[in-house]
């Protein structure tokens, strides 16, 4: 059972979503988080005093798969985000140890 | 109606001259009091919401609802204070420099129009009118002390700045005998329609000496400090707008065609110096910004607000033209050569577009458009320069050196006097936190869930 972290674009989740979809994974956590990798932010000027803009905006992705569904998941995340630009993001693969089910309290190692 | 038509039908007894006459005055009286009040509304309006929302989003977040309370402060606190003294100090008969007591209480101001400034309306109508210019004035100012100065500081500050600056400023170029007054006697005749010294050379030049004496915002200039919400900026910009046609328009104290040419030229400068701006802005810095927009406008109706019942539209937008170039130079360039921290540049703005105004307003006046100057024998004589009035710049320059010294000295007193009784600066640790929280117990945001 691996934890996936992927950092995408904004406008990525929804393909990414989709493509989870068809490697029949359906439960996902999105989270909005700011940062920056070898990207370099932008400048903004205002009244003539300028800022950098370093941490862009970026959405967070969070999927726990079994191990077997690792490469499909990964490849498809990475497909669907890709745009071959600088910014595109960062896929982190975790492992996790045990996971519950709140509802029932039973263990659920998918 | 034809006149010899009325006066024979008047000769045939069949319609009674007085009453007539009694029943167009009436007519008259009611329409300026209609325009008058709307206008009154609408200069409010430009405090509150107007205002507070244009500096409320220039502002960091944590310090959003600081500032908005500090224009709202004011409403109520000038108001009360116009009641009991503020009006009598400016409009009340006195010496040349200040009002008398004469009004205090509002005794004496009713119904019954005072006939020195607006003939043809309740006094009560003007007496509320002027109250939205002395709130607005004190409120300009807390763009330069934003972010850092404490509730307690800015409230005893903006009362004392509003009994001995405002109050004599107001009382020299607008009321009955005040040494700049154009119209009523006055020894150097400034032309200021609207407030071009009395509201924004006045506010623009203690907003820098406000910002020189409380020092610099901690971090500043090394950590950014960007307007939290330009969004915000954007409606109280829009609403400064609308606003000001009641502030200019107004000024003509009637419903009446220098109502309309103030309004045409109080747009058409806006218009210009939103484009003069932006196109400084394009050229040196590659992109015209929605900032560089709405701050462009607003100083283009600061600049047109001394000249708007004195100008045809023509000289309206070049006046808004070198408003909107003026103050963009500025806020750029100006400001961060001296290394003063305007926050929002209220010297920037109104400082500088109000004296840019006031000059051109000695230029460009005209007796096409208000003939304010007469002869012995009633004709009128020219008013600007380029009317064939030369001095008028002479005296267009004494009214704008007495509005920079008055609000010079007088704020450097005010604040050492403040400071000494309530303190004006935020503490190191307040700063950091925000204003909204320290001072007020409250956020502006509780969007998390």
């Amino acid at each position: 059972m691996k934890l996936i972290k992927a950092i995408v674009r904004p406008n990525k989740v929804d393909d990414v979503k989709e493509a989870l979809g068809r490697v029949s994974l359906s439960g996902m956590t999105v989270t909005e988080v700011r940062g920056h990798g070898k990207q370099k932010g932008h400048t903004a000027i205002y009244r003539g005093k300028e800022y950098d803009v370093s941490l862009l905006p970026k959405m967070e992705i969070e999927v726990v798969v079994p191990d077997e569904l690792v490469d499909d998941a990964v490849a498809a995340i990475i497909q669907a985000a890709r745009t071959g630009e600088i910014g595109d993001g960062r896929v982190f693969v975790i492992p996790v140890e045990q996971s519950y089910r709140i509802r029932t309290g039973e263990r659920s190692d998918l | 109606m034809n006149v010899t038509v009325l006066a024979l039908l008047g000769a045939a007894g069949q319609i009674d001259l007085a009453k007539l006459d009694q029943r167009l005055t009436a007519a008259q009286s009611s329409a300026d009091n209609a325009w008058m009040l709307v206008s009154a509304a609408l200069v409010l309006m430009m405090t509150g919401p107007g205002l507070a929302l244009f500096y409320g989003g220039l502002v960091r977040q944590k310090n959003t609802l600081a500032i908005m309370m500090q224009s709202f402060a004011l409403m109520a606190l000038i108001t009360v204070m116009w009641g009991l003294v503020g009006y009598s100090l400016c409009f009340g008969e006195g010496t040349p420099i200040i009002g008398g007591f004469g009004h205090v209480l509002l005794r004496g101001v009713g119904v019954d129009p005072n006939a020195d400034y607006a003939g043809t309306i309740p006094q009560l109508t003007f007496m509320v009118y002027q109250l939205m210019f002395a709130i607005i004035t004190p409120a300009l100012i807390t763009g330069a002390t934003a972010e850092r100065m404490t509730f307690s500081g800015t409230v005893v500050f903006m009362a004392l700045w509003s009994l001995f600056v405002y109050a004599p400023l107001a009382h020299m170029v607008w009321g009955k005998g005040g040494l700049l007054n154009a119209t009523l006697g006055g020894r150097f005749p400034t032309l200021d329609f609207a407030g071009g010294t009395v509201v924004h050379i006045s506010s623009g030049v203690s907003a820098l000496v406000c910002s020189l004496y409380l020092g610099k915002r901690t971090g500043y200039p090394k950590e950014p400090m960007p307007p939290h919400s330009l969004v915000l900026s954007f409606i109280g910009a829009c609403l400064l707008w609308v606003g000001w046609f009641g502030f200019n328009a107004g000024s003509a104290l009637a419903s009446n065609g220098l109502a309309t040419s103030a309004f045409v030229a109080t747009h058409f400068a806006a218009a210009a110096a939103t484009i003069g701006w932006l196109a400084a802005e394009w050229v040196t810095r590659g992109r015209p910004s929605a900032l560089g927009a709405i701050s462009g406008a607003v100083a283009g109706l600061v600049a047109i607000t001394p000249a708007s019942g004195f100008v045809t539209p023509l000289p309206a937008m070049l006046i808004g033209l070198a408003a909107g170039v003026g103050c963009f130079l500025m806020v750029t360039f100006i400001k961060g050569r001296f290394g003063y921290d305007d926050a929002l540049d209220a010297f920037g703005v109104h400082g500088a577009g109000g004296t840019i105004g006031a000059l051109l307003t000695g230029v460009f006046a005209t007796r096409v458009v208000n003939p304010v100057f007469h002869d012995p024998q009633g004709r009128p004589l020219p008013v600007g320069w380029l009317d064939g009035n030369l001095s008028q710049i002479g005296y267009q320059i004494v009214g704008i050196a007495m509005a920079w010294i008055l609000a010079l000295v007088g704020s450097i007193v005010l604040l050492k006097i403040t400071d000494l009784v309530v303190g004006l600066r935020a503490t190191e640790e307040q700063e950091i936190e925000g204003l909204d929280l320290t001072e007020h117990g409250e956020e502006a945001y509780n969007l998390e869930m």
